[in-house]
């Protein structure tokens, strides 16, 4: 045959390579798809297997405070009430956002608004150091010098929600600084210059136009510090005590659902009910993980109408 | 208050903020290394662990933490490039991208804890890989993949659209444009984010807990037959990491000397993580400047 026609009617290397490459990238990403629900799926299916399986009430599951999946109480029913978890996670992830939010917006300002060159310099390797450190690091000097000093101070043992909300906002001071830095960036030079213009000073300019324009991205940069001192395991576990109790002050032991499923699930058998009360905890863990990323999508939304 | 006043208050107020972050990192800093440095030796970096006694070393957990991150590293690479070339050179706008969006962005935001259960529960249990460095590297992969997509995506959309035209417009397929213009020309991109994730995954313990295990074998170090029980190369073994070898110690640990250990340990992990900051920067300006003749 003609091998002009013969060439012209097979699809070419270049083409086949083009087609095997758009392939294998897209089974990639694929995958990736995969994985997410395969991670929602496996993690729902040991979650509900508590209320369905064991047949524990779900409003018993998150209001009782008595944590002991072995023992049973006075009616027969084992005692799986996740609230001193629920309560210590919220507590240290909302106390360590609220210490840490003003500094860290203070540090972006700083950066963007009085000094570039020294916060480009200086703060901006600092955070990104910060943001290098392992977390059991952390958890290694929140156990050796945030313990003691709190001991010291306030008495008691030293480990709870105080411990674990100054661990925490350390590890989630970089993250929002950087997320705000990159909000207050955004914020375009001629609503400076209006203000400015207007006879306004330096820090009139600052808190009532730069943070107004900005605070949709600092919004989303405190969420997103809240999402990862919530799901925050290790560092959190070695200071907070690890005593399944509602908390009595912030010095007291307390438990985040992180730091029960570091040290519970490998203690526990597959299939029986106290592992299956685990992983209803991981599942809660899930979807508040979910929760904090359509509270980002929802002020993103919010932050581009105007 | 007059508005001078407030302007200069609020300046010192901002001034002091910026020093409190940077005396916070440099009190961290100065502690891990002032109180790990003495303890770090030749005989510390080298010898293995020991449970009841003083003077055991960090030598097996040292050479697992980076004998994981390869394997992690050599899984995971591969998957976000591809991945983060599909998104950035392939991906229409549509509502099945947004879909792949949100999954990667969900998966970058699931607490490392919970990535780290279901490795346990799929590679561990389901595939029967037991408590071994492939499952650990497998759920390192998967705690490392969506962070790695982003930045190879992020890398590769600030080439300019000019240098996709003038291959396409040379008769290159978009396949042979990304491989041989535009990958190149984002490389240093790449790299920096690759060296960046790197460090990452070299500090993460938690999702390693239930997945590479929480002992650490004797190694025998003159044996590199990966098939055998005691070689190191076996990734069949469970395999104790450097960060979770602190965590280890300091939650249940009973060696007498476990503040002196997780101190140095510390520092190690440390120097590492600014080692691999310093070559991420190092190397992503130096590729920079080969590849654009600047």
């Amino acid at each position: 045959m003609d091998p002009i026609r013969e060439a012209m009617l097979h699809p070419s290397r270049s083409a086949r390579l083009e087609r095997r490459g758009k392939l294998i990238s897209f089974l990639c990403i694929a995958l990736i798809v995969l994985v997410v629900v395969a991670i929602f799926a496996f993690v729902a299916w040991h979650g509900l297997a508590t209320f369905f399986e064991n047949k524990i009430n779900l409003w018993d599951f998150l209001s009782k405070s008595v944590w002991s999946p072995a023992v049973k109480d006075a009616h027969g029913n084992p005692e799986v009430g996740a609230l001193p978890m629920i309560v210590g996670s919220f507590g240290v992830t909302f106390l360590s956002a609220i210490v840490a939010t003003p500094i860290a917006v203070g540090a972006a300002i700083f950066m963007t608004e009085i000094s570039p060159r020294w916060g480009s310099k200086v703060l901006q390797p600092v955070i990104e150091l910060l943001v290098g450190i392992p977390s059991v690091v952390y958890g290694f000097i929140g156990l050796s010098v945030v313990v003691p000093v709190i001991r010291h101070v306030f008495g008691g043992t030293g480990f709870g929600i105080l411990a674990g909300t100054f661990v925490l906002f350390v590890m989630i001071l970089p993250t929002v600084t950087s997320m705000a830095v990159d909000a207050l960036k955004a914020v375009p030079r001629h609503y400076r210059e209006a203000s400015l213009a207007l006879g306004g000073t330096r820090w009139q300019t600052i808190y009532r136009v730069v943070l107004r324009a900005g605070m949709p991205g600092i919004l989303t940069g405190v969420v997103f510090g809240m999402a990862r001192a919530f799901g925050e395991a290790l560092a959190v576990q070695m200071v907070i005590g690890n005593a399944s109790l509602l908390p009595q002050n912030l010095v007291s032991p307390a438990s985040t659902l992180t730091s029960v499923l570091t040290s519970g699930i490998g203690n526990t058998v597959m299939g029986s009910l106290e592992n299956n009360a685990l992983w209803s905890l991981a599942l809660l863990l899930l979807l508040m993980s979910l929760a904090f990323n359509l509270v980002i999508r929802w002020i993103g939304k919010k932050g581009e109408m105007k | 208050m007059d508005a001078k006043r407030a302007d200069k208050l609020m300046t010192g107020v901002l001034y002091a903020v910026a020093g409190l972050i940077i005396i916070i990192l440099a009190s961290l800093l100065g502690y891990i290394l002032w109180q790990g440095l003495p303890h770090i030796s030749w005989h510390f970096l080298t010898s293995p662990a020991k449970s009841f006694e003083a003077g055991g070393g960090i030598g097996i957990q040292l050479f697992n933490s980076f004998y994981l991150l390869l394997l992690a590293m050599l899984i995971s690479v591969p998957l976000s490039l591809g991945a983060g070339i599909y998104l950035a050179e392939y991906a229409r706008n549509n509502w099945l991208t947004d879909v792949v969006r949100t999954a990667i962005e969900i998966l970058s935001s699931l607490p490392s804890v919970v990535v780290g259960l279901f490795g346990f529960l799929v590679f561990v249990l389901q595939f029967q890989f037991g408590f071994s460095i492939l499952s650990g590297a497998l759920a390192l992969t998967m705690f490392n993949l969506p962070l790695l997509t982003r930045n190879v995506e992020d890398a590769l959309r600030s080439v300019s659209f000019d240098q996709r035209e003038a291959g396409l417009a040379l008769g290159l397929s978009r396949w042979e444009t990304v491989t041989h213009i535009v990958i190149p020309s984002a490389l240093p991109g790449i790299i920096t984010g690759m060296i960046l994730g790197a460090g990452r995954v070299f500090g993460e313990a938690a999702a390693l807990i239930y997945t590479a295990g929480q002992s650490a074998p004797a190694l025998n170090f003159g044996d590199w037959n990966p098939l055998h029980v005691a070689s190191p190369l076996n990734i069949f073994r469970p395999a104790e990491t450097l960060a979770v070898h602190i965590w280890k110690i300091n939650s249940e640990g009973i060696q007498p000397d476990a503040a002196a250990v997780s101190a140095g340990a510390s520092a190690v992990l440390i120097i590492a993580v600014l080692a691999f900051n310093l070559l991420a920067r190092w190397l992503g300006n130096r590729i920079y400047r080969k590849v654009t003749a600047a």
